[in-house]
């Protein structure tokens, strides 16, 4: 009796768009989503630093070294605006990152693709980012308030992201024939499992109906990606990239057909057999690890200086 | 304490401009009061988003309770006489 009244009123905020927060009452299966949601999107910020931490060392020149930093940072930021965003559900960091060791949490398998090449930081950051960016601005509006509040940040400096990456991709198709071709293979690295990020088609998504009604997400896979694909394809035109795909075309409501996406290599990468799966979770781990003895030092630290405040 | 843990969480507030109200913006971990300040600075200012940083551990928070909002702000509905648009003014009266 008190769950469906609950229940009800839960609904009638979300239909009438307003937020919920950390407090109020919400299904669990609300809570549970989020918070599989919520962590897979920090993981995935996190584990996105790896294929462009990569380049830092090596990047071409100054200027390029110096926003390459600036962009792992901002990824590392977003990371910890999204644990702080899920640990308001309920849930612990440690736990979070446990749960991301063990398999039980996932992340973007967009970022179990390697980086081989300088003009993969501008393929990532072009089209990676760019797709981000489409399933972001669309999340500012999810129903729960921190996760909302999390993504109008992270989709203010979100833009800078996108935009210096294609300067790396317009710049090099400006070069040599040999960067051309460093573009254009870069470019076909990442057209596909850059639309596979907006996941599955609508029919397929195991979790699509409950997170339309409660609003967590607010539009369809298909949709974002549609978005995406209308937005790029006249980008990489406009710099001479060659599009992989022999069946696309413009149609005349503005709109482009595309083939459909090789769903095999999506599942198989989601299950875990991606080129870089076990080097992303061991380099992850590994950091994390390497980092405890600085977690040790800063508690012994605090516990030091509370100490002296009571004595003196 | 386990050896793992991140510190307690911190409630961070930012201030856009001088004379400007402190803005709740997130939270953060952070082990003592030094290193929250840090934090926050690296983590929500890194554009020129503020002029101050107020930091509050988390579990020193008092809030009205979830579902408690009713018999706290209600009170407040039938006050009308409260706003200025209560009042009759005379015809023609200015600045007022």
């Amino acid at each position: 009796m008190e769950n469906s009244k609950n229940l009800e009123v839960f609904q009638a905020k979300i239909d009438a768009e307003i937020k919920i927060e950390p407090k109020d009452w919400m299904p669990d299966e609300y809570r549970q989503h989020l918070i599989r949601q919520m962590s897979q999107h920090a993981h995935s910020e996190v584990i996105g630093m790896q294929p462009e931490g990569n380049w830092i060392t090596r990047s071409p020149s100054l200027r390029a070294r110096k926003i390459l930093m600036a962009k792992v940072q901002d990824e590392g930021g977003h990371g910890l605006y999204l644990y702080c965003a899920t640990e308001t559900l309920g849930v612990t960091r440690e736990q979070l990152i446990q749960w991301l060791h063990e398999g039980k949490a996932k992340y973007a398998s967009v970022f179990n693709y390697p980086s081989p090449t300088w003009a993969d930081m501008g393929a990532i950051g072009w089209l990676v980012d760019g797709a981000a960016i489409v399933n972001q601005v669309s999340l500012q509006r999810t129903s729960y308030g921190p996760y909302s509040r999390a993504m109008v940040r992270i989709c203010k400096e979100e833009s800078f992201h996108q935009r210096q990456g294609y300067e790396i991709m317009a710049t090099l198709m400006e070069g040599t024939a040999e960067q051309k071709k460093m573009a254009q293979e870069a470019f076909e690295r990442w057209w596909w499992p850059s639309l596979m990020m907006f996941g599955p088609h609508d029919g397929d998504s195991p979790r699509s109906s409950n997170a339309m009604k409660w609003k967590i997400k607010r539009e369809t896979n298909d949709d974002l990606r549609q978005q995406f694909i209308d937005k790029t394809i006249p980008q990489a035109e406009l710099i001479g990239l060659k599009i992989p795909d022999a069946n696309y075309k413009l149609l005349e409501n503005g709109s482009y057909e595309t083939s459909d996406i090789d769903w095999d290599e999506f599942w198989n990468v989601i299950k875990g057999n991606g080129p870089c799966n076990t080097q992303r979770i061991k380099q992850h781990a590994a950091a994390h690890d390497n980092g405890q003895w600085v977690r040790e030092a800063a508690i012994a630290y605090n516990e030091k200086k509370e100490q002296q405040l009571k004595s003196a | 304490m386990s050896t793992d843990n991140q510190g307690p969480i911190w409630e961070v507030f930012v201030q856009s401009k001088p004379g400007k109200p402190y803005k709740h913006v997130g939270s953060l971990h952070a082990y003592d009061k030094e290193m929250a300040i840090e934090n926050a600075r690296d983590l929500y200012t890194r554009r020129n988003e503020g002029t101050g940083i107020w930091l509050v551990k988390a579990e020193e928070i008092v809030s009205v309770k979830s579902g408690d909002e009713e018999s706290y702000f209600e009170p407040a509905d039938d006050k009308i006489y409260r706003h200025p648009t209560f009042y009759n003014m005379p015809e023609g009266s200015k600045h007022i």
